[in-house]
């Protein structure tokens, strides 16, 4: 039997699909359509003090499209709730009674004074959620308030508020950290010391998402000016998978409970974070772009996923990969691969010979015998993935590994000894192989 | 049989105007800018990409494509025009199944090529909508007059090239308006709110091109009238012979030429005054046979039949507008040639085919059965041929190769400061882009003779 549910830091949800602290959460109406729908948790809206926050009038999102107006990035200015805490505090004290077997877990955010957050602690409590996210990593707006990431780009600040949190209350406490800073390892590490019980990343990415060429200034634009906002949706992902990996592979925080952010859609999506160590993920623009209903399919693609590979919990296959992210000094420089490419696939478009023409290796015919033909020419092939990358058809080119003769490129015989930078001939700080 | 006893079923005004409106209207509407831009985001901008190797005129479509697509379609239309200054009415008329779309590679793991037909007339619909007269500025003038004859395609795309190199161009056309066959020819639902002569405009308004109408080589001009009073002559006049039926009965009333009776369409203002039988019957298979019987079906013809000699796979028609017709309920009977044209006091009443096969040998032949169709009106769309005459007019003879004008690569003629293009010549495709390609190439050796 295949088991999807999880237990992230004690709380236990029937999936690992939650939606994460976003205007999908921000109200009851839509944290129980969610439910509805099979999402297995929620982070609420982050709440903040009295008088609520206001936002603006005008556009709050831009994005960034991709073809047929794919929704690729996505960017916004909005800010944290701007509903009365008393209204969500019910409203989440209800919806928790209704939903026993969801997760829900309430993003607060109030300025940095120990009081502050020992008071909005309590009332939480009240509530009977599982948990709380500290939200610091909200990049607009309460930034200049001395808020969100303005504390998430300072370590010391992530311990101080989180020791508070941990002393205060006996939920759990998940640091949520802003991407905006040089090393994520720093935050986390500081999360980690202040008690955390997980952390979970990545926030938005300070942006620009477009520039209206017309008025001469950011979309989204707010009578003539506009403020950078926070990026996220697909066109991230890469940078969260870097960025949970770097805490996961990280000795001084390895074993945190990470929560995965950033650009989740799919249930590969998912399956990617968590097997690079996050135990569950949290969704927002899929939802937002596509709506609620997009759960169902990472429910039942992790599923058969799981089935097709064994795994009966998702424990099986959390953090399986993180032993694999490697630094680019310890690859095998003996490993060789060739493009091959399926000519009963090929469409013959010539992209591949275009992009290896111009831009890289010439290793890709365009004519052959007078005839088109995109064919790859081994004694110029590096390996380097450019013609699969572009290809319009999946599978069309692929990388095949070399494991005798000798390679065609650099006429020297494949050697099946590993072999890296670290020892390479050309590495003048290259450690010396014990004499045999 | 009483059918053939009474008079022939030919009527005008057999349907209500709003049939006539909208049996005319545009076959293929014009794509919406979304529509567009969905479509534009198709294209996979192919390395030497085989749709413009497809493209007689050679049209860089992955690049207006993706001018399109960010949101450029006016440059797109540039692109377009830069190679094919006739790029919309090519993009109405051109069996693009056969051209460009026939090579898009999305073929061949989808079987569905991008529609680039429909985004080459987005883009130069969008440019004349947006754009008054031309974006062309004609280079200074170089004092040197060329005289082309015939103002279809072929000359158009001549003249508009020469006078953007700064020549004196004068095209003498024969009809009362410029053209050719994209005003006298083309399907009318094809070419719908006049759009050929709004085309001409936009050529006409790079300026340096005179245009005298009603002019006729041979009847008011002769070609050495021509050469000795400019510095090149473009012979682009096209076909204006008819082939004859060679077939009984083929002088009945009735029986009329599909080509004349186009003519008479695409002029006329109101379609409700043009006679059409009730049973038609289509002799040809080629477009002309096509857009006859698709019309006659459109103007209220109860029955239209298509009879062709050979089997549909041979005809001129791509099979894409083969089926068009068949859509519009047009039938096609192939392997049966015309042998006599029944005719009942003088008017036509039947047309008795032969079923023709190919003999071991592999060449058509009868088999000696026939079948006989029932017809109120027949048109004969068997093909045109050039007529010589007018352009043997003066001293030296030009000359001919298949009963056609004989060219080089350079589209020049036998005679020392004469070229040729379109349909008139040897070799040619009977296409308008094709025709536009030659007169294209025409003007870049006119130039290169004029500037040597």
């Amino acid at each position: 039997m295949t088991d999807l549910s999880t237990e992230f830091v004690g709380i236990k949800s029937p999936n690992p699909f939650w939606l994460a602290s976003a205007p999908p959460t921000d109200k009851a109406y839509n944290v129980v359509r969610a439910f509805k729908a099979g999402w297995g948790g929620v982070v609420w809206k982050t709440l903040g003090e009295d008088p609520a926050v206001v936002n603006v009038n005008g556009p709050r999102y831009g994005a960034v499209h991709g073809k047929d107006r794919q929704l690729i990035g996505f960017n916004n200015i909005e800010l944290i709730t701007d509903r009365p805490l008393e209204v969500n505090l019910q409203e989440i004290k209800q919806v928790k009674r209704e939903w026993r077997d969801r997760a829900l877990v309430v993003s607060l955010m109030v300025p940095c004074e120990e009081k502050n957050w020992i008071d909005i602690l309590k009332r939480v409590e009240d509530t009977e959620a599982d948990g709380v996210e500290l939200n610091f990593g909200c990049p607009h707006g309460m930034s200049e308030r001395g808020m969100g990431s303005a504390v998430g780009q300072v370590p010391e600040y992530i311990e101080m508020v989180t020791r508070w949190c941990k002393q205060h209350t006996r939920m759990p406490v998940i640091v949520k950290l802003t991407p905006n800073i040089t090393d994520i390892r720093k935050p986390a590490q500081a999360a980690k010391a202040g008690g955390a019980d997980a952390v979970s990343l990545i926030n938005t990415i300070n942006s620009i998402v477009s520039v209206d060429l017309d008025l001469m200034a950011p979309n989204p634009t707010i009578d003539g000016k506009g403020a950078h906002g926070g990026y996220c949706g697909p066109a991230v992902k890469p940078i969260a998978l870097n960025m949970v990996a770097e805490i996961a592979r990280d000795p001084a925080t390895r074993g945190l409970p990470i929560s995965g952010i950033g650009g989740v859609t799919t249930w590969r999506d998912a399956a990617e974070f968590m097997a690079l160590g996050a135990g569950n993920v949290q969704v927002c623009t899929a939802a937002m772009t596509y709506g609620f209903k997009v759960v169902q399919d990472m429910i039942d693609g992790l599923k058969d996923w799981m089935e097709s590979k064994g795994h009966t919990s998702v424990s099986d296959f959390v953090g399986q990969a993180v032993p694999n992210c490697s630094d680019w000094q310890h690859l095998n420089l003996n490993y060789i691969t060739k493009a091959k490419i399926d000519q009963d696939l090929c469409i013959k478009c010539g992209r591949c010979h275009i992009a290896c023409e111009d831009t890289s290796h010439q290793a890709i015919t365009a004519m052959v015998d007078g005839q088109r033909h995109f064919e790859v020419i081994d004694e110029e092939c590096v390996g380097c993935n450019l013609c699969v990358s572009v290809c319009p058809v999946e599978n069309c080119i692929t990388m095949v590994e070399m494991t005798d003769g000798v390679d065609p490129r650099t006429k020297k015989p494949i050697e099946r000894k590993f072999a890296d930078w670290t020892t390479h001939p050309n590495n003048p700080n290259r450690v010396m192989e014990a004499a045999e | 049989m009483a059918d053939t006893l009474s008079a022939p079923d030919i009527r005008a005004g057999r349907l209500t105007s709003d049939d006539y409106l909208q049996n005319f209207d545009d076959i293929h509407p014009p794509l919406d800018p979304h529509e567009a831009a969905v479509e534009a985001d198709r294209c996979y901008f192919c390395y030497d990409a085989p749709c413009t190797i497809a493209c007689p005129t050679s049209i860089d479509i992955p690049q207006f494509i993706r001018q399109i697509s960010t949101g450029n379609p006016v440059g797109a239309a540039k692109t377009i025009f830069a190679e094919n200054i006739l790029g919309g009415m090519c993009a109405r008329v051109c069996p693009t199944e056969t051209l460009c779309e026939e090579a898009c590679v999305r073929n061949v793991a989808e079987d569905k090529p991008v529609s680039i037909g429909l985004l080459q007339r987005h883009a130069t619909d969008t440019y004349m909508a947006s754009i008054s007269g031309t974006h062309f500025r004609r280079a200074p003038e170089t004092g040197k007059r060329v005289a082309i004859v015939g103002g279809g395609p072929a000359g158009l795309a001549c003249a508009h090239a020469l006078a953007l190199d700064g020549h004196d161009v004068t095209i003498y056309e024969a009809r009362p308006k410029l053209g050719g066959l994209n005003e006298y020819g083309i399907a009318a639902y094809k070419s719908v709110n006049d759009f050929a002569q709004r085309e001409v405009e936009f050529l006409l308004s790079v300026g340096g091109i005179k245009v005298e109408t009603g002019k006729a080589l041979g009847r008011d001009f002769t070609l050495s009238d021509l050469r000795a009073g400019h510095d090149a002559v473009f012979l682009a006049m096209g076909l204006s012979g008819v082939n004859a039926l060679a077939a009984e009965g083929e002088d009945l009333n009735g029986v009329l030429d599909a080509v004349s009776y186009i003519a008479q369409l695409r002029q006329a203002k109101d379609l409700s005054v043009l006679p059409v039988g009730r049973r038609v019957v289509v002799i040809g298979g080629g477009m002309t046979a096509i857009d006859i019987a698709v019309q006659t079906k459109k103007l209220g013809a109860d029955e239209v039949t298509i009879l062709y000699r050979r089997g549909q796979d041979a005809m001129k028609a791509s099979r894409y507008e083969q089926e068009l017709a068949q859509i519009e309920g047009v039938v096609i009977r192939d392997w049966l040639a015309p042998k006599r044209i029944v005719g009942e006091g003088g008017n036509v009443s039947a047309v008795e085919a032969e079923r023709m096969t190919l003999d071991s040998s592999g060449r058509l032949s009868g088999t000696g059965e026939t079948v006989t169709f029932a017809a109120d009106q027949v048109f004969k769309a068997i093909g045109q041929t050039f007529i010589a005459d007018p352009v043997n007019g003066g001293s030296e003879p030009l000359a001919l190769e298949g009963g056609r004008i004989r060219v080089d690569a350079d589209r020049k003629t036998s005679l020392s400061g004469v070229w040729a293009g379109g349909d008139c010549v040897a070799g040619g495709e009977d296409l308008t882009v094709a025709s536009v390609e030659d007169g294209k190439l025409a003007a870049r050796s006119i130039h290169a003779a004029l500037t040597a």
